[in-house]
């Protein structure tokens, strides 16, 4: 059996990679991927936890995160080419039109 | 779950997902995040979480991953080789990701959680488990959500239509 | 280890039995349309000049998958190598590995030994179908993609864009037999299809859900993309739509996976709405006739009739969807997609709440 402080550490890297793409990408679907990998960093550690602790609290959290996960990127992309069409670009340093 | 069993998935998972967010070609990206949904999906079968880890498959690798693969097709996006020169937030980024992980481990070392893993109890991690709680005490997020999904629909089906 | 051994051996015949039909459905939907459309159909290949019986069996299940494994293996300039080759394996992966949660018998009693004869026995086995059949889509989403063809993109979308539509009824209208029998395990609902109604019928999933037989039939048939929903892939307009570019044994595999979703929808439909393996009347032991009179008959021979009656009815509806192939006319895309969303989804959703009506009424 492995201890829970393993499943903790590996779901806290891959939320730190996550960090580290929203960060470091310019290309606007590449954050949006890197915030998935965010919420499925999330999902692990609770999926861990709740067999850890012997309740299924954990995993019905673990479905309510991958429904409003699934509304975000739905909206979020359709936004993403309502932008694409006004400006030709997804690079997100050129998306600066709501600035002042 | 055993050691060997742990390292033969968290070892390509690291791995995998920073090709997620290193590679030029979005494509690539996109299919490196699908393996890594695969792969997590794999991890939660080996944490007793047999429902969790079909929808993993059904609602993220095969419905939203599809998605971004269509956007991405769409709008033609091509490879981009000077995606990781920034000026100074790049590095800072990856110090931050460092001492992130150091925070981390600090932290998780600390807290004594050497205890035992409690015992399963029956039919843990199965639908009739997991329907059962969905029916009774969380009603409320359930049907929450439903509303939440036929508002992203509307709005999707709206913003489309501009 | 012999739990081991023996799991391995049923997943091996499962793989290869499906491999097998696979390519046998290939030369009956030569020789079956032919008949249908009142011509020979190929007949010129045969040993010695006359075996076997000029029935074509040389020409389509040994000479073409001679030529195409050894055509030039190309990739079309500019198009990306990896996922040129990658495309077609991830299209037939998952629907190869869909068969091993499909059981093919009862049990199988060797040596004091009980074997279930399915090859892997998950309790979410309706669900794990759906996860394989959504993950083929990136077969062709990517098989478009990777041809570097205008035309191939457009049939990958389209394909892609007709999968995702279609695997909403397709999931909704298992929800009712799921509701119907109690379980996702699909040995579970074929054993649960061996009782009687009333006496007389055998409590088969078709008289209790015609209306979600009939949705999950179109909507199989519009996820493998066989005619009359084969607009990703129309012949005469788009060439092969998203495997125009390839060749060899690349399209062998698409082509292979074509047949193989055939036989998964039909493995399905007999599982889950025609009683999987059951003979109707035949339990373990032997007869029991309703009439009061029954038949023992060895163990052997009972596991027998029931291997045999599955494989009589998963051939008899991948021979349904052969017929359905060369009797109808192609959609047209507004109308197929009009047809998946505003018909065939809420039949289904309509489906489920009668469903769950008439359980609750008659509980």
């Amino acid at each position: 059996m492995v201890p829970i402080s393993y499943h903790l550490i590996l779901s806290g890297i891959l939320f730190t990679i996550g960090v580290t793409g929203v960060l470091l990408r310019r290309n606007i679907i590449i954050i949006f991927m890197s915030i998935e990998l965010m919420l499925n960093a999330v999902n692990l550690s609770f999926v861990a936890l709740a067999r850890h602790f012997g309740s299924m609290d954990g995993q019905i959290i673990v479905f309510f995160v991958m429904s409003v996960a699934a509304a975000e990127v739905a909206v979020g992309l359709a936004i993403i080419l309502l932008v694409f069409r006004g400006k030709a670009t997804v690079n997100a340093d050129e998306l600066n039109l709501m600035r002042w | 779950m055993d050691f060997v069993t742990f390292f033969a998935l968290a070892i390509p998972l690291v791995i995998i997902a920073a090709m997620v967010i290193a590679h030029p070609s979005p494509i690539y990206s996109a299919l490196f995040l699908v393996l890594t949904l695969f792969l997590l999906a794999v991890y939660f079968l080996f944490l007793d979480a047999h429902l969790v880890a079909a929808l993993q498959i059904i609602v993220y690798a095969g419905a939203i991953m599809v998605l971004f693969l269509f956007v991405i097709m769409l709008l033609n996006l091509q490879s981009d080789p000077q995606r990781l020169h920034q000026q100074g937030l790049g590095r800072i980024a990856i110090i931050g990701g460092v001492v992130l992980v150091a925070e981390l481990l600090l932290l998780l070392q600390r807290s004594s959680s050497g205890a035992a893993d409690t015992p399963l109890p029956d039919k843990f991690g199965t639908v009739e488990a997991l329907g059962t709680q969905l029916f009774t005490t969380y009603l409320l997020p359930f049907e929450v959500t439903g509303i939440l999904l036929l508002v992203a629909v509307v709005g999707a089906v709206v913003l489309a239509k501009r | 280890m012999t739990d081991f051994i023996i799991t391995l051996t049923l997943t091996i015949l499962t793989i290869v039995m499906v491999l097998n039909l696979g390519v046998m459905l290939l030369w009956v939907e030569r020789k079956g349309s032919a008949i249908l459309q009142d011509r020979i159909g190929a007949n010129r290949a045969a040993i010695f000049g006359k075996l076997p019986f000029n029935l074509g069996i040389v020409n389509t299940m040994i000479a073409d998958p001679i030529k195409l494994f050894t055509k030039e293996d190309f990739v079309p300039l500019g198009a990306d190598k990896l996922l040129h080759t990658l495309a077609p394996v991830i299209g037939l992966l998952p629907l190869l590995v869909t068969f091993i949660v499909i059981p093919f018998g009862d049990i199988l009693v060797i040596g004091g030994r009980e074997i279930r004869l399915q090859a892997a026995n998950l309790n979410v086995g309706i669900l794990y179908v759906l996860a394989m059949v959504s993950l083929s889509v990136y077969g062709v989403v990517l098989g478009g993609w990777a041809s570097n063809n205008r035309w191939s993109l457009l049939g990958g979308i389209r394909g892609a864009a007709q999968m995702i539509s279609y695997e909403i009824p397709l999931g909704l209208s298992l929800i009712g037999i799921v509701l119907t029998f109690g379980s996702l395990d699909l040995q579970e609902i074929a054993r649960a299809q061996g009782q009687l109604i009333g006496g007389w019928i055998p409590a088969w999933g078709i008289f209790y859900q015609p209306l979600a037989f009939l949705i999950f039939l179109a909507a199989g048939i519009a996820e493998s993309k066989r005619i009359p929903f084969d607009l990703p892939e129309a012949e005469s307009e788009l060439i092969s739509g998203y495997f125009t570019e390839y060749s060899g044994s690349k399209q062998s595999m698409f082509m292979l996976g074509d047949f193989i979703e055939a036989i998964i929808v039909a493995g399905l439909i007999t599982t889950l709405f025609f009683g999987g393996w059951q003979v109707p009347f035949l339990l373990r032991d032997g007869f029991h006739f309703p009439w009061g009179g029954t038949l023992a008959l060895p163990s052997l021979l009972v596991t027998l009739l029931q291997v045999g009656s599955f494989s009589i009815k998963v051939i008899f509806f991948c021979w349904l969807q052969i017929m359905i192939r060369w009797t109808l006319p192609r959609f047209r895309y507004d109308q197929l997609i009009n047809l998946g969303w505003k018909i065939l989804l809420p039949l289904s959703l309509f489906n489920v709440m009668a469903t769950a009506l008439v359980i609750i009424l008659f509980e």
